[in-house]
């Protein structure tokens, strides 16, 4: 398969296919950090996951509407806005659905797997309703589009880099929260064990909520940066639900550090093989790989080692 | 059985003292299934009560009442004046109890010192007090270490702290000497002492081990199939008696 190309293409072709990996990275690592906050440490499959994403999607979408409309002065810094209300919107439904659904299925993860199927299909429903069965596509300001040439034949975009600093941003910011907050010792502890945090004087329900609504939140802004790769329809949430639990699960449930390298090595495979065969042979290859993993070591790339 | 506690052989507190912890016709149960058939106990403030009985006989299940874990089913508990039991955990804790579980459940993935922090929530303060790495030297050399990596005793005196961080009235114990070797429980034995003396706190730990309970407490209770079947203070113990409850 690599014949047709000379050398300097090929290395050209892996330096670009591994920048658009390094975007697909971005998006997976931020959609797969909320979902490594609310599977791996609160241990709920949450299917309506890629929702709250294409929430976060279509709130960037109304944004940038808006300010075409009526501040089109302050276009060039739309994003940032939208992105704060992407978290906002996406964060406080997860706090009502975890305030109205979740929270009664704590002790039944099978049920909470099909309540959070049924609230997906009732929120793609309720997308296709409000914004209607067509996929809709952001304007970016101009600063962002276009490219930076680095040799002749490689170039980078730069809303590809935006993404990648976003996501940067917003991991730093979630460990800082998880490992040296009080907060996040609150939610490690919750997670550990439920009553015995309540037995210290943890107010566990409301750790929980917010948890939950965190990791929401930070799935609206996975999906404010999706709509620079990507249309945005009621269903595309679905196209991501299964790589992002793919990740969380490979990466190692309770880790951080896994769910970042799970989501490199991941996108990066992808990314690279899509150029050379079609995209869904390189799916199958890639699952095929993580399944293999998987069957040699079944607690993921990365754990902690104590004694329990 | 023997007679339940109807007349007890001790007046329940020391006149002219209000008690610090007082559960009035406490029942609980495991959904239908009633585990814990009206106990009255009055602890005075700076007491250490031993809760003594055999294996499944409620001692757990009455620390676990106490703390919100299991469900009230009908009865009161009331710490320093408060009627708590309405309240969930952590507004109980935040009333004054504190609990060291059976198996000491120390947060396994985080690091001592984070572990002790937890205990800190209803207090607002953020620092660990220095006297209880006074109490627990052992805790300060190993404040970096992750809680699951500890020994048993070390665990002990982990939770022993956290729960001591949260300032409490009364601290309940769940079998602190269930899995720890001899030497240490005589350890034990001094430091809760030394804890009582110290902070004026109220102790109420459950045993199976008599020489530790006769150790430690001003008085002993014995509990069996849910009800208080037996109670002395520790000057006018009758081991024998005692002995015979715990014996299979």
């Amino acid at each position: 398969m690599f014949g047709d190309y000379s050398l300097a293409d090929l290395s050209s072709i892996f330096v670009m296919q591994g920048f658009a990996g390094l975007i697909l990275f971005s998006v997976y690592v931020l959609m797969a950090l909320g979902l490594a906050i609310i599977f791996g440490q609160m241990g709920v499959i949450n299917m309506a996951h890629g929702e709250f994403m294409i929430l976060g999607a279509y709130v960037t979408y109304l944004c940038s509407t808006f300010f075409q409309t009526y501040l089109p002065s302050l276009f060039g810094a739309y994003f940032f806005v939208a992105m704060a209300l992407a978290f906002l919107a996406s964060g406080a439904m997860g706090m009502l659905v975890e305030w109205a659904l979740i929270r009664h299925l704590y002790k039944r993860p099978l049920d909470t797997l099909l309540a959070t199927w049924g609230l997906s299909l009732i929120l793609q429903q309720a997308y296709r309703t409000i914004f209607g069965p067509r996929e809709v596509g952001v304007e970016l300001p101009s600063w962002m589009m276009g490219s930076i040439p680095v040799t002749d034949s490689i170039e980078v975009q730069i809303n590809g880099l935006f993404v990648i600093a976003v996501t940067t941003v917003i991991t730093l910011g979630v460990a800082v929260l998880m490992y040296r907050s009080r907060f996040g010792a609150q939610i490690r502890a919750v997670m550990g064990n439920r009553p015995m945090a309540g037995a210290v004087g943890i107010d566990t329900e409301k750790v929980d909520r917010t948890t939950f609504g965190l990791g929401c939140g930070i799935a609206g802004i996975a999906g404010s940066a999706f709509t620079m790769i990507g249309s945005t329809g009621p269903t595309s949430g679905q196209l991501y639900i299964v790589d992002t639990f793919l990740i969380v699960v490979f990466g190692g449930a309770a880790s951080l550090l896994g769910t970042i390298a799970s989501a490199f090595s991941i996108s990066q495979t992808q990314s690279t093989l899509e150029f050379f065969l079609s995209g869904s042979m390189a799916k199958v290859l890639t699952l095929l790989a993580v399944v293999g993993i998987l069957m040699l070591r079944p607690q993921g790339l990365f754990t902690l080692k104590v004694r329990r | 059985m023997l007679q339940t506690s109807a007349s007890p052989h001790v007046p329940p507190v020391v006149p002219g003292t209000q008690a610090i912890l007082s559960i009035s016709d406490l029942h609980s149960a495991y959904g239908q299934s009633e585990v814990l058939h009206g106990i009255d106990l009055y602890v005075a403030p700076g007491e250490i009560v031993a809760v003594m009985g055999r294996n499944g006989m409620g001692k757990s299940t009455l620390m676990k009442t106490l703390m919100g874990i299991v469900p009230t089913k009908s009865g009161t508990i009331t710490v320093d004046g408060t009627d708590v039991t309405a309240l969930k955990s952590h507004a109980r804790v935040a009333k004054g109890l504190a609990y060291v579980p059976q198996g000491r459940m120390i947060f396994s993935t985080m690091t001592v010192q984070e572990n002790i922090e937890t205990g800190l929530t209803v207090t607002g303060s953020r620092k660990v007090p220095q006297d209880l790495y006074t109490m627990f030297p052992v805790l300060l050399e190993m404040k970096g270490r992750r809680g699951g990596n500890l020994s048993g005793g070390q665990q002990q005196q982990l939770a022993i702290a956290r729960a001591l961080a949260s300032n409490p009235k009364v601290l309940l114990l769940d079998e602190p000497t269930e899995g720890i070797q001899p030497s240490i429980i005589r350890e034990m034995g001094r430091t809760l002492k030394k804890i009582r003396d110290e902070r004026g706190l109220s102790i109420v730990v459950s045993e199976q081990v008599l020489s530790f309970a006769m150790d430690v407490a001003d008085r002993v209770l014995v509990i069996e199939n849910g009800s208080i079947v037996h109670e002395s203070l520790r000057a006018d113990i009758d081991e024998a008696q005692v002995a015979r409850f715990l014996s299979v």
